[in-house]
């Protein structure tokens, strides 16, 4: 038995070969690594010894993670950013819901139009929104505070569970609902037994959503919030004078309370499908 | 065991249906009754209008004109739910966030029927899934599913069992399986199935009346073999399996058959499987009934001479040549593998001949080509 | 064939009847919608051609219909104005070429992690986005480590700095709306057919041509819906400028927001803002008309 030996190509040739073949996946841990290092800096952070600015390295400590309402106003502004995003993620969630099932369902006059004004929020810059409903809030001699803002968040968030639940609507099989007219139920009843069920994971994401983006936003809220203080607004107010480590505490909190949600959600889902 | 067969009057009769889409008709002005207890199957190429029908007869569409009948009732505008009426989907539609159970108990449960699990439990026994009732639809395969969408509809015990492509995204081998347990859950539970195919092997093996469609309307009705053996339009030839058309010109006539002149050659057809009225007239064949030998050899029953082999494909049961006449149109014939002819060549001069009363006539004014290369999906 | 499928799904959607119903459903929606979006930009159109009341308070004006004030505004922030789309672009530009290979990555040569990878991609943008903003000031500050790693490798100078500058400010902003741009890159990726990219190579295309000519065309929705999602809001952005800029590194955002809070003159902000608005309204149709792709709409 003769065997032809393997050709090997030089070092070099293979290194480069690698490289080739790999180039996007070594993007892809540079892309992560930028992602994520402000992240990690957010997090190391609130192990910060900080004392009164929280810029510079001091020392680790637990006492901001044990006392995360240590620093004035922190758990209040945290507080009505729950609030506002709660109140408004619920109207928003509920109206927009509707308006995709009259979009996904139905045909009617005005179509193009309803489009328009869902598709036109999503298209207009923040400051602009937010101004503006400041200017009317104004005219109208309303003052500022914590219900203009929740007006102004589910104004925001509308158009977006629209977007989100249409899309769920649209993936939906006709012939799902078909079936279960085919099998006796009435229109409430297939509403109620196969439509909705099947929708609800696209309402439950919209509202997922709604509620980040009502807990994130700070432009739209810096206008019509007057003295009330949200979250991002506390700490865009401290940003000057520097923040205090709680809120590093708080942020870090948040993004490992969405990592838990979106990670339950699909083990859920996975679970389901299976 | 169907309520519906207790009573004797529950054949379904469609009267003067048309349904239009815009300018589009879908279908025109079809009269079609559909005996109880049959299995009945719509036959088509895609776009015939063959879905649309069921679609009404569901109560999922609406017929621009006509009636539907179930028996004395009449359904023509009944919500898909006030009639008893159930559908097997394409793709069977199975609700993803229901278990197999309450899939199955679906239309029971809506009913408000008293003995749900008995009746569940007994309909996947018949569709031998007994042990699936806790599963996903997502869990099961294809064939699986499929075999659900029919209980689910057939615990209902409808007067009516519609089924719309079952059989489409299944693959060859247990597509051939589940046309022959369909049948057999057919004769079992004893419900009158209207079966929508584009398939016409499926429509065959299964039904024991095809109505073929074609553009809107009912080309023929019959058994199988009354399609098979005597179509009635180049169409129904062409589609349901393949044929040779030939044109010709009756010459003359004596007591039972006709003699039609075929380029110069005689063929000789029966009167009683002619359909042409006048002297104009298309000669069919089936290539299976074809014989195929070299010149000198075959004499008897009708012949046709001056042939060429021009293509020889082996396909296992039988040999398949394609023959070139001296008018320039290719025949087939397909030959069975039984050792009795000697393999020919391409190139080979060929005589055709078969038995005469295997000749059937259509109108002479008939597309040749109608109905052939549509055996497409729907 | 498609024609009569689709005449007969939407026949057969048998909710969908034309009746009283769908107005019901839209009804409290669009009533939001124009109350608080349609009803404010008009009130702010109006606005934009006030003049101050002669001997009046500051925050008092009267209507003027001076259109004249969109000159002055313009004439007076066109520095910001240029700023506002030269940071957004950059930024936009920035952000596609950062996100593509990611996106591309994640949906080709991720295998079994792609659902985990995602929830990476995303999971940053939980953390609030002022808090997000202020640790890239920390990261490109004095005490951070990318200036003293760049300075010991002579990259900059002992003396420069990189924050308070524009380059910190598209920095933030490519950061800030990345998700924006990875998830619609994501999606229109993630639908293309892996095995038309093998039949591209099989038909003598190499990795660059098949990309060129398959890959990037069947994204080019993604591409689209990506941009403008980044586009408009780093537009009208003006927390990154604030944070991480300087006084001359101050986009639109800015001198509405100052011109709002500190100088109370309304229709000079309403003007910018309308101005703003238009401009990127104009951009988004244009852009849309060129790519071809109503589908956002």
């Amino acid at each position: 038995m003769n065997q032809a030996p393997i050709p090997t190509l030089p070092l070099g040739r293979r290194i480069s070969r690698w490289f080739g073949r790999n180039i996007i996946r070594i993007y892809a841990v540079f892309g992560f690594t930028y992602l994520f290092i402000p992240v990690l800096y957010t997090f190391a952070f609130s192990f910060n010894n900080a004392g009164k600015s929280n810029l510079t390295w001091r020392g680790f400590t637990w006492s901001n993670w044990t006392n995360p309402c240590g620093a004035p106003e922190v758990c209040s502004a945290l507080g009505n950013s729950i609030k506002i995003g709660l109140i408004a993620t619920t109207v928003a969630t509920i109206m927009g819901t509707l308006i995709a099932f009259a979009i996904g369902r139905h045909r009617f006059r005005g179509r193009t139009t309803t489009n328009l004004l869902i598709f036109l929020p999503m298209a207009t810059p923040e400051v602009v929104l937010g101004a503006s409903l400041l200017a009317m809030f104004l005219a109208f001699r309303i003052n500022p505070g914590f219900w203009p803002t929740v007006i102004a968040h589910v104004m925001f968030s509308i158009s977006f569970v629209v977007v989100t639940v249409k899309a769920r609507i649209a993936s939906l099989d006709p012939r799902l609902e078909q079936a279960a007219m085919d099998l006796y139920a009435n229109e409430m009843e297939t509403f109620k037994r196969v439509t909705l069920p099947l929708v609800m994971p696209g309402i439950a994401g919209a509202a997922l959503l709604a509620f980040s983006l009502s807990f994130d936003d700070f432009i739209i809220t810096n206008f019509n919030s007057g003295t009330l203080v949200t979250f991002p607004k506390f700490v865009y107010i401290s940003a000057a004078r520097g923040i205090p480590a709680q809120a590093n505490v708080i942020g870090s909190s948040m993004f490992f309370l969405a990592l838990f949600i979106v990670i339950a959600g699909q083990l859920v889902n996975r679970k389901k499908v299976r | 065991m169907a309520d519906a067969s207790t009573s004797s009057h529950g054949d379904l009769k469609l009267t003067r249906i048309t349904k239009s889409f815009g300018d589009f008709t879908a279908v025109d002005d079809m009269t079609l009754t559909i005996p109880q207890g049959s299995f009945f199957a719509l036959l088509g190429p895609s776009g015939c209008g063959k879905t649309t029908t069921l679609r009404m007869i569901a109560g999922l569409e609406e017929p621009t004109a006509g009636s539907i009948h179930i028996g004395d009732t009449d359904i023509t505008t009944k919500k898909p739910y006030q009639r008893p009426v159930n559908t097997v989907f394409q793709n069977y539609a199975l609700f993803p966030h229901l278990s197999i159970f309450e899939n199955v108990a679906f239309g029971l449960r809506r009913r408000g029927v008293k003995d749900v699990k008995e009746q569940v439990e007994k309909v996947l026994k018949l569709v031998e899934l007994p042990h699936f009732a806790d599963r996903k639809p997502t869990q099961l395969s294809g064939g699986q599913q499929q075999r659900i969408a029919l209980a689910r509809a057939i615990v209902n015990r409808p007067a009516l069992l519609l089924l719309d492509e079952p059989l489409g995204a299944l693959d060859l081998k247990l597509r051939r399986q589940m046309q022959i347990e369909l049948k057999w859950i057919q004769t079992e539970v004893g419900l009158t199935f209207v079966h929508v195919t584009h398939d016409q092997e499926e429509a065959m093996t299964m039904a024991d009346t095809i109505a073929v469609m074609n553009e809107g309307r009912i080309e023929q009705m019959g058994s199988p073999a009354e399609l098979y053996e005597s179509p009635c339009t180049a169409f129904v030839a062409n589609f349901l399996g393949q044929s040779n058309l030939i044109r010709g010109k009756i010459e003359s006539s004596d007591g039972e058959s006709s003699v039609v002149q075929v380029n110069g050659q005689k063929i000789s057809l029966l009167k009683s499987r002619n359909r042409s009225s006048t002297s104009s007239v298309l000669i069919g064949i089936r290539p299976e009934k074809i014989r195929i030998g070299l010149p000198e050899g075959l004499t008897s029953g009708n012949t046709l001479t001056g042939g060429i082999v021009s293509d020889v494909s082996f396909v296992g049961v039988s040999t398949q040549y394609v023959v070139e006449m001296p008018w320039k149109q290719d025949l087939m014939v397909f030959e069975q593998n039984d050792g009795g002819t000697p393999t020919l060549r391409a190139g080979d001069p060929v005589t055709l001949s078969w038995n005469e009363p295997f000749t059937f006539g259509l109108d002479g004014s008939e597309d040749v080509n109608a109905g052939a290369e549509m055996d497409g999906e729907a | 064939m498609a024609f009569l499928q689709a005449a007969a799904t939407r026949a057969t959607s048998f909710t969908g009847k034309k009746g009283r119903l769908p107005y019901l459903l839209l009804a409290p929606g669009l009533f939001w919608l124009f109350a608080f979006f349609v009803l404010p930009i008009l009130n702010l159109a109006a606005t934009s051609t006030q003049t101050p009341v002669v001997g009046g308070d500051t925050g008092q004006f009267v209507q003027t219909f001076r259109l004249a004030n969109y000159i002055d505004a313009f004439n007076a922030s066109r520095e910001q104005f240029a700023r506002s789309f030269i940071y957004a672009t950059l930024a936009t530009l920035l952000a596609l070429a950062i996100s593509y290979p990611l996106a591309y990555a994640i949906a080709f040569r991720s295998g079994k992690f792609k659902n985990f990878l995602l929830v990476l991609v995303v999971a940053p943008f939980f953390v609030s986005f002022l808090l997000r903003t202020v640790a890239w000031k920390q990261i490109l500050g004095e005490s951070g480590f990318v200036v003293p790693t760049l300075r010991a490798l002579h990259i900059i100078g002992p003396q420069t700095t990189l924050t308070a500058s524009a380059l910190a400010v598209v920095t933030g902003m490519t950061y800030n709306f990345l998700p924006f741009m990875t998830l619609p890159l994501y999606a229109s990726l993630e639908r293309i057919d892996p095995r038309t990219l093998e039949a591209s190579n099989d038909l003598y295309a190499n990795g660059v041509t098949t990309f060129r000519k398959v890959t990037l065309p069947l994204s080019m929705p993604g591409v689209v819906a990506g941009t403008l999602l980044t586009f408009i809001p780093a537009a009208g952005d003006y927390v990154n400028a604030a944070i991480l800029g300087n006084p001359n590194t101050t986009m639109l955002g800015n001198v509405i927001d100052s011109r709002f809070f500190r100088i109370v003159d309304y229709p000079t902000a309403a003007a910018l803002s309308f101005m703003l608005m238009a401009a990127i309204l104009i951009l988004v149709t244009v852009y849309i008309r060129k790519s071809g792709t109503d589908e956002l709409v």
